[in-house]
């Protein structure tokens, strides 16, 4: 016997992957305009923003609709509340994206730095692998996954440091690329940001498949298990 | 259209239009006590409608009257006005057969009747006079299938219908119901004496039922009118003090009373 609540839980899941896709178009075409230098994507970047925020707050109501009205527990539970999370985060990667489009809109007014964008789109593609595994985990409810893309997370962070010390560098060396620099770092930053988010989304994961809070701690300490 | 509608034939705009039943300005009277308190209420088509409160607020009363039940009971005067397809099932010539075949009940706990299944579900379409044997087995088949008994019982149609689990007999009761080709289904606490699971199986079964057919149902449980239906009344005192989607009423309610009942803080 297919249940109600469950026909909902699977359009709520769709709605999240229509929500990840398009954050996730969201980053390479924030990404492609600061490395094409080109401002047309930068402009897809705000027109898919809106529809995210619209699915921002589908998404929050349904799940209000489904606790409020199936009373779940236990799996179906875990899978709504997981589903709320992962909402705010995939809205959260998506304000990200703006960010870089904004930030890249202000470079393409100036030349390019010598070193150009470093490391930058190496980062961009493992966030966006990280976020597309995350939601795959996700309707898989694929354990091992969630975790790869958890373990991910160091690369990114350690690109981002990469990407700080050098950026520093190319300041001190010369005054006149100071707001290039900073301009990079920033969107360094929203990058190593962006691959949080899917880490929150894995972890949340995790949580909905083996209901096992591993936010704050090592997965195999005692605490977390 | 079934036979019901040539009974009392309305309009096929009216149809449409109108909702499955209204009641406006309703008042229902056992002797002095005042049961229903100025009822307006619009029963949308091919949907789940739930009437959900403490016991003695009038939800029963108010189910009851939409097919004229409560005309069994001495004493009983109403006030007001109740419309089943836009017609008045309370003016001097209507009739209550055409009626009950329309609007038919199922009750709180199984009441199949002491024969076989086949028979249950063959009574109703043979008194209207369906006759031929072919008729008659292709109706019960029809009927169980749309309760979903069909596989379990195609094999033992001649078994007594009082030796069913009581899920199976609530189904069954349905498909009685269903085979006189009514319109409306009432449905008073159909799932109190079941248990989880064949509570869940019924819901599921509403569910497709709602495809053809208007339900009312009468429900203690909260929970399930939270699940199954998409237009809720809350009812106090012989008072409807809200009604309206569902999901609104169990999200944001717009009465503190209808607030305080759901949230558990009385009834």
């Amino acid at each position: 016997m297919r249940r109600h609540l469950e026909t909902a839980e699977d359009e709520l899941k769709e709605r999240l992957l229509v929500m990840g896709g398009l954050a996730e178009e969201m980053i390479r075409a924030a990404v492609e305009g600061l490395r094409d230098r080109k401002e047309a994507p930068l402009r897809t970047v705000h027109e898919n923003e809106e529809t995210v925020n619209r699915l921002h707050i589908e998404v929050d109501d349904r799940c209000l609709k489904l606790i409020a009205l199936h009373q779940p527990t236990a799996a179906d539970l875990r899978l709504i509340l997981a589903a709320s999370k992962i909402n705010s985060d995939l809205e959260r990667i998506g304000d990200q994206a703006v960010n870089i489009a904004e930030n890249a809109a202000v470079l393409l007014g100036q030349p390019p730095l010598e070193r150009k964008l470093l490391d930058l789109p190496r980062m961009a593609d493992l966030a966006k692998a990280m976020l597309k595994d995350s939601l795959v985990a996700f309707v898989r409810k694929d354990v091992e996954l969630a975790r790869s893309v958890i373990a991910r997370d160091d690369a990114e962070d350690r690109l981002k440091s990469e990407a700080f010390h050098e950026l520093m560098q190319i300041m001190q060396s010369d005054a006149s690329t100071i707001q290039r620099a900073l301009g990079l770092i920033l969107i360094a930053r929203n990058l190593e940001r962006i691959a949080d988010h899917a880490t929150n989304v894995a972890e949340d994961v995790i949580f909905m498949v083996l209901g096992r809070d591993i936010r704050h701690r090592a997965e195999g300490s005692p605490q977390g298990s | 259209m079934s036979q019901a509608a040539s009974a009392d034939p309305p309009a096929a705009d009216v149809r449409v239009q109108t909702p499955a039943i209204e009641a406006r300005s309703l008042s229902l009277f056992y002797g002095s006590f005042r049961a229903l308190k100025d009822v307006d209420v619009a029963v949308p088509r091919r949907e789940i409608t739930a009437l959900i409160g403490p016991s003695g607020c009038g939800k029963s009363t108010l189910l009851r009257v939409f097919n004229r039940m409560n005309d069994l009971v001495r004493g009983v005067r109403i006030e007001g006005s109740v419309l089943v397809d836009g017609r008045d099932i309370y003016r001097p010539d209507a009739d209550l057969i055409a009626l009950r075949k329309r609007v038919g009940m199922v009750f709180q706990r199984p009441n199949p009747f002491p024969i076989s299944v086949f028979q249950n579900v063959a009574y109703g379409p043979a008194i209207h006079g369906m006759a031929s044997n072919a008729e008659l087995e292709e109706a019960v088949e029809r009927n169980l299938r749309a309760t979903g008994l069909w596989d379990d019982l195609k094999d033992r149609l001649r078994v007594p219908a009082l030796s069913l689990p009581p899920e199976q007999q609530q189904r069954l009761c349905l498909s009685r119901l269903l085979a006189v080709e009514p319109d409306v289904l009432l449905m008073d606490e159909p799932c109190s004496t079941l248990d989880p699971i064949a509570t869940a199986r019924i819901e599921e079964l509403l569910f497709e039922l709602k495809k053809n057919y208007t339900i009312v149902i009468v429900t203690h449980n909260m929970q399930q009118a939270a699940r199954v239906s998409s237009r809720a009344g809350f009812m106090l005192l012989g008072d409807l003090v809200e009604f309206g989607a569902t999901e609104g009423l169990f999200t944001n309610p717009r009465d503190q009373r209808t607030q305080d009942y759901i949230t558990g803080r009385f009834g």
